[in-house]
Order: C-alpha cells, then structure tokens, then sequence
C-alpha cells in the first residue's frame, strides 16, 4: 500500500474511533437540550465521573472491563437521576444564563471532588489481553483497542436507532422535541420521558469515559477540557436529531484528526474554523429545525 | 390594575397619580450620583495605603473589575449570553505585549489606545456574524472565537512564543515620569486611574438613551423590532464598546505583570469573569466591583490552602447564587433592605 493510502486510512481509522467516542458522549447531551432546552455544561463532569467508577472497579474491586463499563453506565445513570430531580428540575424554566452556571458550578465540584480523591496526573488502566496489540485487517495491522471502540460505538448506534424509530417510548421522544406543549397535551409525560432520557444520557456519557481512558488518558480536568467539543458535535448536529449527531461526531472526528496528523502545531485551529463555518451557514446545525 | 380594581374607588386616581409621579422622579434622578458611589472609590484608595505590599495583587483585581465591568456592558445591559469574552481581553493583551517585544513600543497610555483599537476591531467585526445566532448556537461560537485565537496565536510561536508567551516585557514609566516600583505602588493608581475613566464612561452610556435601547432589546427584543429600533446595530455597537474595554482590561494585565501568555484566551477566563459579574449582580454597574474583590480575594486564600478547596468553594457559590440568589450579592442587599423597609422593627 502506498504510503498516502496509508496515512488516508489511519486518519479514517483513528477519526472513527474518535468519533464513535464523542457520539457515545454527546447523544445524551444532544437529546436532552432538544427535548428541554436545557444547558447542561456539567455533561462532561458525568464522562469524568464515568471513567474513574471503571477505573476504581478495575483496580480495587477488580473487576472486568466490561462489567466495569455496565457498572458506570448504571450507577452515573441513577445517581443523575438524584441531580436532575434535585437541581435541574428547578432550572428548566429559567434563563439560558442560569443553567450555564449552574451546571459550571457542578462541574467545578466535580472536578475538585476527584482530583482531592484520585489527584490531578493522569490515570490508566491494564486492559485484558484480548483488547491490547494490533489486529491483522489483511493490508495492514489495526489497534485492536480502537476497533472495540468503534465496535461499540456501532451496537450503540444500532440500540439507539432502533430505540429511538421503533420503540413506543422512541416515537414519544421524537414527539416531544418536535413540539413539547402539543406533546404533553395529548398526555406525554414530558418531565418523566425527560427523567429517563436523562439518566440514559448520562450513563452514556459515563461509557464514553470509561472507553476514554485508554484513548486520552484520564484526568479530573477531562471535564471541561472535551466539554467543547460535545456542545460543537451537539450545535453541528442539531439538537434533538440521532441522526445529525451521528454526522457530525463523524465530521469533526475525523477532521479534528486529519488535522492533527497533518498539522501537529495547529490541528487544533480547523476543527473550530469548520465547525464556526457550518454553524454560520447553518444556526440551527445539518440536522436541527429553525 | 388589579391593584387599582381592589382597593376603593376614589383611590385608584390618587395612587396611580403618585406612583406615576415617582416613577418620573425616579427616571429622572436616577442617573444622578448617589453618596455611596464614592464608596467603592473611597475603599480602593483605602486599600492602597491600607495593604502596602498587597498592591500587586490589588491591580490584578482592579484588572479583573474592569473586565467584569465590560462584560456587565453585554451580559447585564444587553443581555447577550457569551462564553468567550476572553477572545477580547486576549487580544488585548497581546497587542500590548507584541508591540512591546517586537516595536519596543512600551509607552503605557498610547499601548491602552492601540489595545481599546485593536480589540474593538476584532469585537465589531465577530459581533456582526455572531451576533445573529441565540442560544446554545451562540454560545459555542463565542466559545469557539476565543479557542480559534488561541490557537491562531499557537500557529506562529515565531511571533507570540506559543504557548510559553511573551516574558520579561518592557514598558516605559507612566507619563515618562513614574517608573514602576517593586510593590507596584505606580501599576494600582494607574489601574484604578484608567478603572475609574472606563468606569465613568461605562456609566454614561448605560444611562443614555443607547443604554435604554439596550435594556428594551434584553427585556423584550419583539417590541424592539416592532418600534423600529435597529437591533442588530445597537448590538454590535455594544459588543464593540465592551471588547475595546476588555482589550483594554487585557493590555493592563499584561502591562502591571510585564509578562503575557495565551492563556489569557482559556474557558476558565470566560467563565471567571462571568462567575464574578454573577456573584455580585448584573445588570448594576457595581456588581463587577464586588463580585471581582469576592473571587479573586476567596481565589487567594482558598488557592492557598489547596487548588481542589478554591475549585470546589467557587462551584458551591455559583451553585448557591444561581439557587438562592439570582441577582447577585447587590441584588441580595436591595432584597434585604426591601425587607427591612415592609417590616420596620417595633
């Protein structure tokens, strides 16, 4: 294989497995803001919080890497519950400016609470044998790692979409993002459908932690420090829509990474200049209603 | 007129008459000096012969009031919700530092002109696009302008040292009199010299008929469209007034540390400086001054004991405020002397 195609292939690779992250964080903040409109900054806080659970369950309890991923799926999901009934709740109809720092605040504890527990340098975990080394794609060797990110993020895709377009509860989400007052007056309950998607949002964004660690490495700051990056996939993709979080985890995933391949100093800088570009052109994002 | 429908009949023409009547005297004295207005002055002054060797850390409050101040311009007047203020302040600072590294252009007072010029530029031509976009839309593309500047500036370490920044800056003494001292005695009166002209100018505009236009688009932006009002233009106008301040907030924070680096353009600055107008109240001039003593002075001696107690106490206060407190440590007070007034002590 000529050494073009490979560096095409290793950014298609690497940006898909980047993606499929910042898709597995961003859905549940993406569906969330459609569906209430709410701000939530403290989203990466859950990611955070997510990632030590499955490092603490690796390391003291020793438990396996899967097992620990449903753990921090399951306890951040119902522990998100406790802050959505306790604090969000009373925020839903207040301004956009009162949910932004409400939810910094959080984050800011957050990330004091972990680093007073766990310190502020960078955290790893041992995977099993079975995750670690390369496999063989017959042209070239791929991370086996970053293929079982991209493997989950796919049955991830696969479950939402069908949750989502097949599913009663699915049809009651759609509903509601599309109009909320015509929605609860033919009896949805919004603020428990909220309630739920929530705590699913969340426990997702505590699974894309728990997968990130062994990508990025895992510090207390990782709270504010991808933060950007899931409201850019959210405001790209559009609120409310799978389907434009889906695209836009994709776009940015792989030019944030064809950008730093090819530009070390200043990959940085394109990931923002397309996704400012798409949001000039497009206020609401590909997928989002005006 | 539910009040008016529930007492008696003849006194709904009295009642109404006399408030219409302090609401004309309040419209018309409220723009005049208040006797406390001297008091934020009064202590800043105090302070500087009060803390002799605290002065360094004085101007660097002093730097934060004023740039809390231009956001209250935008966030409290306008009613623009940024998360990127920082882009202006940043440009600022660097306009300063690379004229003093590169020109050797280190005269303090024409560097603030050259910041105010360069930052209200940059601010005007961002606020024309960014300011068509609400909500989360908005809120990332603010973002986004400060994190682009950053790495626009990480693009040429040639010319602003990357991310190590620009040190050991040189500056000439104030009015070519005043050399800088080791306390910084000279850097806090130049500060709160240039503080209290912004100040004054701030309160000016706020208080003209441009200032009330900017409330009427916060309060109900429809009824401002619909009276013809250019709405668009007054925003843009403002959002330049407010970067060319926090540009020139920026250029004094790097002329009193003589050094800049970039992250000066980081979230943490944005959101900072947004928890400190918050903490005090927006909306009400001296909301940045309290709000900037109370962070940075809490940011100082929680810092000290250890970074996660500063990071944790400054999350709860934003948490409370929002929750108990929505408009601010000033808005608390007006609550509590309103109180006092209804229930005066037997």
């Amino acid at each position: 294989m000529s050494p073009t195609a490979n560096i095409i292939v290793s950014i298609l690779f690497d940006g898909l497995a980047y993606a499929m992250f910042l898709f597995i964080v961003s859905v549940g903040l993406s569906v969330t803001m459609g569906l209430m409109g709410f701000v939530n900054l403290a989203h990466g806080a859950f990611a955070m919080a997510g990632g030590y659970i499955v490092l603490t369950a690796m390391r003291s309890w020793d438990m396996p890497f899967f097992l620990a991923l449903v753990l921090t799926f399951v306890l951040v999901g119902a522990a998100s519950v406790v802050f959505e009934r306790t604090l969000y709740a009373r925020l839903y109809k207040a301004t956009e400016l009162e949910q932004v720092l409400l939810t910094i605040g959080l984050a800011f504890m957050a990330i004091a609470t972990f680093t007073y527990l766990y310190g502020p340098r960078p955290q790893s975990i041992a995977l099993p044998a079975y995750l670690t080394g390369q496999i063989d794609g017959g042209f070239r060797t791929f991370p086996t790692y970053r293929v079982f990110v991209i493997a989950v993020g796919a049955a991830l895709i696969a479950v939402l979409w069908y949750g989502f377009e097949r599913t009663n509860i699915g049809a009651k989400i759609r509903a509601a993002v599309d109009n909320r007052r015509m929605a609860q007056s033919i009896g949805i309950d919004v603020d428990r459908l909220f309630t739920l998607t929530f705590a699913v949002g969340s426990g997702l964004a505590a699974l894309g932690g728990g997968l990130a660690i062994q990508l990025f490495g895992l510090t207390p700051s990782f709270a504010v420090l991808y933060l950007v990056f899931f409201l850019l996939v959210v405001a790209v993709g559009g609120l409310g829509s799978l389907k434009g979080t889906l695209v836009a985890a994709i776009l940015l995933g792989v030019c944030d990474t064809a950008g730093k391949y090819m530009f070390a100093d200043a990959g940085g800088f394109f990931i923002y200049a397309l996704a400012v570009l798409i949001l000039l052109i497009k206020p609401a994002g590909l997928y989002g209603r005006d | 007129m539910t009040d008016a429908l529930a007492t008696s009949s003849a006194a709904p023409d009295a009642s109404s008459a006399s408030a219409r009547a302090r609401a004309v005297a309040y419209l018309a004295e409220r723009h005049r000096l208040q006797i406390w207005e001297a008091l934020p002055w009064g202590l800043a002054l105090a302070a500087f012969w009060l803390f002799p060797d605290r002065l360094t850390f004085g101007s660097q409050v002093l730097v934060m009031v004023l740039f809390a101040l231009s956001l209250d311009l935008i966030l409290g007047f306008a009613g623009i919700v940024t998360l990127g203020q920082a882009a202006y302040f940043g440009v600022g600072a660097y306009t300063v530092g690379l004229l003093a590294a590169h020109l050797n252009w280190g005269e303090p007072i024409s560097g603030l002109f050259a910041a105010a010029a360069v930052a209200g530029a940059v601010g005007s031509a961002t606020g024309f696009v960014l300011l068509r976009y609400r909500g989360l839309t908005l809120l990332v593309l603010t973002l986004a302008t400060a994190i682009m500047l950053q790495e626009l500036g990480n693009l040429f370490p040639r010319l602003t040292g990357g991310y190590d920044g620009l040190p050991g800056l040189v500056f000439a003494p104030l009015f070519g009199v005043f050399d800088y001292d080791l306390y910084g005695r000279v850097n806090y009166l130049y500060v709160l010299g240039v503080l209290f002209v912004l100040f004054w100018l701030v309160r000016r505009i706020v208080y003209s008929p441009f200032g009330q236009t900017l409330a009427g688009i916060r309060e109900n932006v429809g009824r401002m469209h619909a009276i013809g009002s250019p709405v668009r233009l007054r925003l843009v106008v403002v959002y330049t007034i407010a970067a060319a301040i926090s540009g020139v907030a920026g250029a004094l924070f790097t002329q009193t540390n003589a050094y800049v680096t970039l992250g000066v353009f980081d979230f943490d600055n944005s959101a900072g400086v947004m928890v400190m107008l918050i903490l005090g109240g927006t909306g009400r001039l001296y909301g940045a001054f309290v709000g900037a003593v109370i962070y940075m002075v809490l940011q100082d001696y929680l810092s000290k004991e250890s970074q996660q107690y500063w990071h944790f106490g400054i999350g709860l206060l934003l948490v409370l405020t929002v929750l108990f407190a929505r408009r601010g440590l000033l808005g608390l007070f007006e609550d509590a002397g309103a109180f006092l007034r209804r229930n005066p002590k037997p």
